[in-house]
């Protein structure tokens, strides 16, 4: 099974590549932006059938590596 | 002394570190990451700076995990001194060795250049060679040096005087490169043995290249 994980500086944490981003969108005359947020997708190739098995190990990925709790927040998707 | 310059893949400051300590009469030697142990008898660890695993997922990250980054946690958990210098500081903050997360600086650039920094604390063995107050002229070279750390754990860094660098002008006005919290440029663990900055004081050695006033930064852990 595929997952698919979402990773973002958490909301209240400035995010200078977003602010970035959004200065660019305003030069290009996109004028109807509040805000842009810029994140990471990690895409994993799991070798599990156990979809509850599977979150399990996500969710320690992504404690341990795959997002830095002091500052992100991670959301996981199971794509079958 | 015997100091451990620690060596990661994509590390690339290991030989300015060795050659400010050479200078400074000291025995260096480079410890490459698969070293399960750092040696023995040993008086200081300095993580160089560079990019550990070319700075894949987030600077420090994978670093985490190599086998001689746990020796190091262990020594520093026992009180060993360690001090990490740019990515060092930045492995130290994801080892959970020093409080905080680094982000992209604000302006999004690398910045490289000489920059101001004001001495907050010098009660503590690597600035106690210069005064609070005191104003050094050091480089900085870094994409992702903006220091983050929430409200509540900033003001246990006050309470217990772990502030130990900010970025300033010549004048020690406040000067954020950036985007920090409180313009931080340097901090310290409550027990007062593991030191991060972003700033490269091995850098700062001659005056000839520019400034030595990394000397007297370099020297009070050795003194």
């Amino acid at each position: 099974m595929k997952a698919i994980v979402n990773v973002g500086l958490k909301e209240g944490v400035l995010d200078p590549a977003g602010k970035a981003v959004h200065h660019a969108l305003l030069a290009l005359r996109f004028s109807n932006i509040n805000g842009v947020r810029i994140g990471k997708q990690i895409v994993i190739d799991l070798d599990e059938n156990d979809e509850k098995k599977a979150k399990e190990d996500l969710e320690k990925m992504c404690e341990e590596l795959l997002a830095n709790t002091v500052i992100e927040d991670y959301n996981i998707e199971i794509v079958k | 002394m015997k100091i451990a310059v620690i060596l990661y893949p994509g590390t690339n400051c290991e030989y300015d570190s060795k050659y400010a300590y050479e200078m400074l009469n000291q025995n260096v030697e480079l410890i490459w990451h698969k070293e399960t142990k750092l040696p023995q008898n040993l008086d200081l660890v300095v993580i160089a700076g560079g990019f550990s695993y070319g700075d894949a997922l987030r600077s420090g990250a994978i670093a985490k995990f190599s086998p001689i980054t746990k020796a190091i946690v262990e020594y520093a958990n026992s009180g060993g001194k360690v001090l990490g210098i740019c990515n060092g500081f930045q492995i130290l903050l994801e080892a959970n060795l020093l409080p905080g997360a680094m982000k992209h600086n604000k302006n999004v650039h690398f910045i490289s250049k000489y920059h101001h920094l004001k001495v907050e604390n010098s009660e503590n063995d690597f600035l106690k060679e210069l005064k609070k107050g005191d104003i050094v002229n050091i480089p900085i070279s870094h994409g992702e040096g903006n220091y983050y750390i929430d409200s509540d754990a900033l003001d246990e860094l006050y309470d217990n005087n772990q502030i130990l660098l900010t970025y300033c002008d010549e004048n020690g006005k406040i000067l954020n490169p950036n985007g920090s919290v409180d313009s931080i440029a340097g901090i310290c663990n409550k027990n007062r043995n593991v030191f991060g900055l972003m700033p490269h004081p091995e850098r700062a050695m001659e005056k000839l290249l520019g400034s030595d006033d990394g000397i007297k930064m370099l020297q009070g852990l050795i003194s």
